[in-house]
Formats: structure tokens, sequence, C-alpha cells
């Protein structure tokens, strides 16, 4: 229904897709005009950083179609409309879910597909059934961490009732500055985006093992443990309707 | 001149209320400014040879970028003046006895103004605070300063005078949300907010040059960092005046035409 309600507006639609398309686009062409300056970053090629590039615009731009709902959560609870979906006899999560899904960010994942099929053909990776499947593991864990990233956000803004802009740095922060293999920053933020944020461990991690840089068969596995983040995020949301008191009106 | 005035100042002082907002709004513009600087780091220490400018004037630029965010962000729009055309309430202000261009003109800017008014302080004083060359530095020769002051000006008027654009064409799309992000997208690339224009190999830059969109954030912040100079800067300052004026009387033109087919329904 809300995909067949997005394609009344044609015209608008195509050009959502074309600018959403556009926007990552000029992302990525920034990181090809530095490339193609410096030709190398820390040791890393153009289409190494493009693996990393591509799996976290994919695994972003997969996670906010069908979790979009819980980025504008603040709308809901200041609106009071969350009253609305609390006493229907279904579940809180999956009403936000389909309350709204952006299709229009097909462009963006549409850009990342294309950019990861073209890292990987030019990337000279040594494919072993362990590596394809490092690969899925990426991205499969990267859409549970942004997805649990959004769903943090949605609930935080119980307790701060605006939504904050600092939660951005968090996720769209997390998708501008991952482009690159988390380790150029240095050892520090590495260190945070390992531990508190795991944009790492489904990222500069596995991608280590995946590039034959590191034969450690248990990098292949840390975007399993980025998964276990979904457990904190979920704890916030359920405190935080736990403790909802309707805005009233 | 008196009540265009008054659309400023109140406007302005509605902006400064958003405090908590600014606080959020700073707290992620630190972050951001500092991964960034992070960034080129590990580019200069992979070669500095091609690093187009020093280390301390890139992270001044950053810095000046990050403070000065408010003037010249290419994704922002009033959505109250886009939803005066789409709700018809623009109906009212024609009835105005102003000019509906120079209203929405100085409406942005003031927006824009007090945004930045609000963030700019602390973001400065923080990022001077930083070591070297990691920190903002002074402008680079006595008379960078001036110039930068009148480049500032000029730049902002650009970006609003190219938003007026978007905001003209409501009159004909009624939703702008498709123009706005190809608007923003082509604005923030060309404009040197994603990479600095230097970091663009040597002949794309020529165009870049000639583009209005150099003439929003590049020229200024390259003053500061004394990467453009002398007769240079003169000369990109001309530019500015260029693009300002052929701008605005793009504008007033679309403007006027476009509001010769408007009709008010009553009601």
């Amino acid at each position: 229904m809300l995909l067949r309600c997005q394609m009344q507006y044609r015209l608008s639609f195509l050009m959502t897709i074309i600018g959403q398309f556009l926007v990552s686009f000029t992302a990525f062409a920034g990181v090809y005009f530095m490339l193609a300056r410096f030709h190398r970053v820390d040791g890393y090629s153009f289409s190494e950083i493009l693996i990393c590039f591509s799996v976290v615009l994919a695994a972003f731009a997969f996670a906010e179609c069908f979790f979009r709902g819980f980025d504008s959560f603040q709308r809901l609870i200041n609106s009071g409309s969350l009253d609305r979906l609390l006493v229907r006899p279904r579940g809180v999560v999956f009403q936000v879910l389909t309350s709204s899904m952006e299709f229009s960010r097909i462009g963006r994942l549409a850009q990342a597909v294309i950019m990861l099929v073209y890292a990987l053909l030019t990337c000279e990776i040594d494919w072993n059934p362990a590596r394809v499947l490092t690969l899925i593991l990426m991205l499969v864990s990267g859409v549970t961490v942004f997805a649990s990233l959004f769903v943090m956000h949605a609930g935080v803004s119980f307790f701060t009732i605006e939504g904050l802009e600092f939660t951005n740095i968090l996720t769209d922060g997390s998708r501008e500055f991952a482009r690159y293999p988390l380790s150029i920053y240095g050892r520090g933020i590495l260190r945070i985006y390992t531990y508190v944020v795991p944009i790492a461990l489904f990222q500069y991690w596995p991608f280590l093992y995946l590039t034959g840089r590191s034969e450690d068969m248990r990098l292949m596995l840390a975007p399993l443990a980025a998964m276990l983040f979904v457990i904190p995020c979920a704890a916030v949301f359920r405190l935080g309707l736990r403790k909802y008191q309707s805005a009233g009106s | 001149m008196k009540k265009y005035l008054s659309f400023l100042r109140i406007r302005f002082i509605a902006g400064l209320q958003y405090r908590a907002a600014a606080w959020a709004g700073m707290a992620t513009q630190f972050f951001w400014g500092g991964m960034t600087i992070l960034m080129y780091r590990a580019f200069y220490k992979s070669d500095p040879a091609s690093f187009p400018m020093s280390m301390s004037a890139l992270s001044s630029y950053i810095w000046l970028q990050q403070a000065f965010l408010a003037l010249f962000m290419g994704w922002y729009y009033d959505g109250e003046i886009l939803d005066s055309v789409t709700t018809g309430s623009v109906g009212y202000e024609l009835c105005r006895p102003c000019d509906l261009y120079a209203m929405w003109f100085i409406k942005n800017c003031a927006v824009r103004l007090s945004r930045a008014a609000l963030r700019c302080l602390p973001i400065l004083v923080f990022a001077a605070l930083l070591p070297k060359p990691y920190c903002i530095s002074l402008p680079a020769s006595l008379p960078a300063a001036p110039l930068f002051l009148l480049s500032m000006a000029m730049g902002l008027a650009v970006v609003t005078a190219f938003s007026m654009l978007v905001y003209i064409s409501a009159f004909y799309t009624l939703t702008t949300s498709g123009v706005r992000i190809l608007a923003a997208a082509v604005t923030e690339f060309f404009s040197g907010a994603i990479i600095p224009i230097p970091f663009f190999p040597e002949p794309l830059q020529r165009v870049f040059c000639a583009l209005p969109f150099a003439s929003m954030q590049s020229t200024p912040f390259l003053i500061w960092t004394g990467h453009i100079s002398g007769t240079e800067a003169l000369g990109a300052l001309a530019m500015q005046l260029i693009w300002l004026t052929a701008l605005l009387a793009a504008g007033g033109l679309f403007m006027r035409s476009a509001l010769r087919r408007v009709v008010v329904q009553g009601g």
C-alpha cells in the first residue's frame, strides 16, 4: 500500500530517487577524486575502499528502507499517534515498521549494489567459501547494526521527546565516515567503533580477512558479535516504552 | 528598507530560541569536524606531496566549514515558505506592501544568520584550543581578514539567491522535495562542501571556479587560509559579485513570470 501511495506522485518519486542516487553518488565522487590524487590511503587501494564503502552504504540503505519509521519516531510521540498504535491488537514494533517505508531509498541501495559489484570485480580477492560467507555476514550484520541504531534513536526520543540531532552522529555519521576502513582514523577511534558502536566489527575486522590481510578465522565471525548490539538497543526501546506516559492530547 | 530590517530582526530572534537544538548541533559538528580532519590526516600521512595545501590550512578550512555550516548549508529550505505556496497562504503575503522576493530573501538570510550566530563562536573557540596543526589558525595575512568578511557576506547572498530559485519553482511544481534534493546534491558537490575544491584535479578546478557554487563557501574559506590571495582573491570576489547579480536578476524575472500565473483561490 505504501509503495502504491508513493508511486502516485510519479514525477516527485522519480526525482527523489534520482536525487538520492545523486547524493550518494557525490559521496562516491568525493572518494574517487581523493584516491585519484593520493592513489592509496594507509595502504588501501581504491577498490578495497569501495568494498568498505559499498557494504556500509548497502547495509544503511537497506535498514533505512524498512526502519525509517523509527527515524521520525519522535513525531509519533509528539503528535500522540503512538497512543493509537498502542491500543491496536498488534505489536508496536510491527506497526512502526509498517507506518513508513521509504522506497525512494532504492536509489541509494542501487548505487551501493553497483559499487559493490564493481569493487568485487576489480579487487583481487582470492575467493573461497569462507570469504563468500564473510561478505554475506558483513552485509547481514551491517543491516542489523544500522536497524538497531534506528531503534535506539527511537528509544532515546521517549526520554527527550524532541528528536536529538546528535544521535545522527551514530547513524549518518557512521555511514559517512565508514566509507574508509575505520582504522585510518587512528587507534582510539577504531576502538570506539569496535567496542561502543560496533561498526568496525562488520566493516574493518572482517574486511581484513576478506582481503587476505589476516588469516585469523575469528575475524570472519566478528560480524556475528556485532549483531549482539541489537540487545542493548532493544532494551533502551523497551525501557522507554514501559516508562511512556502519553503526551495527553 | 525599514520593514525588511524588521523581518530580519524577527526571524533572527526567533531563530535564537532553539538553544537545545543548537547545543546538540554543535556536538554533532565537533564530531564531524574532528573525524573529517582525522580522515585528511590519513591522506596526508600517505602522501604529503600530493596535498594541495598545508595540513594546518586544511584544518582551518574544515573548522570554518563546521562553524559556519548554517550560513552555507545547501539542503536547508524554509518549510514555512514552501508551505505558503502549497496551502495558498502566500496570498496574504502578496497583499503586503512589500516585494515578495525581497521578503523571502531577507527571511532566509535571517534564519541562516541566527543559526550561525548561535553556533559559530563555541566551535571556533574549541577549534582554536586544539593542538597544531589540527587547530584553526588566524587568517593568512592582514588584508585577508577584511576580504574574508566581504566574501562571506557575498557567499551568503549567493547561497540565498540560489535557493530562491528553488522556492519560486514551487509555484510551478507545488511539491519541491525532488528539486530540493537534486539542488542540494549539486550544491554540496560543486561548492566544495564534500571535498574542498583544491583537492579536485587541476582542469576540473577551473570548471568549478566558473560555476556559481564556488562563490558560496569555497571563496571565503580559501581566502582565510591564504590559498587564494592578492589579485586572485580580488578576481574571486568579482566572480562572486557577477554570480550574485546574475542570480538575483534571474530570480527576479522568474518570480515575476511565476506570479503572473498565480491564481489565489478564495475562501
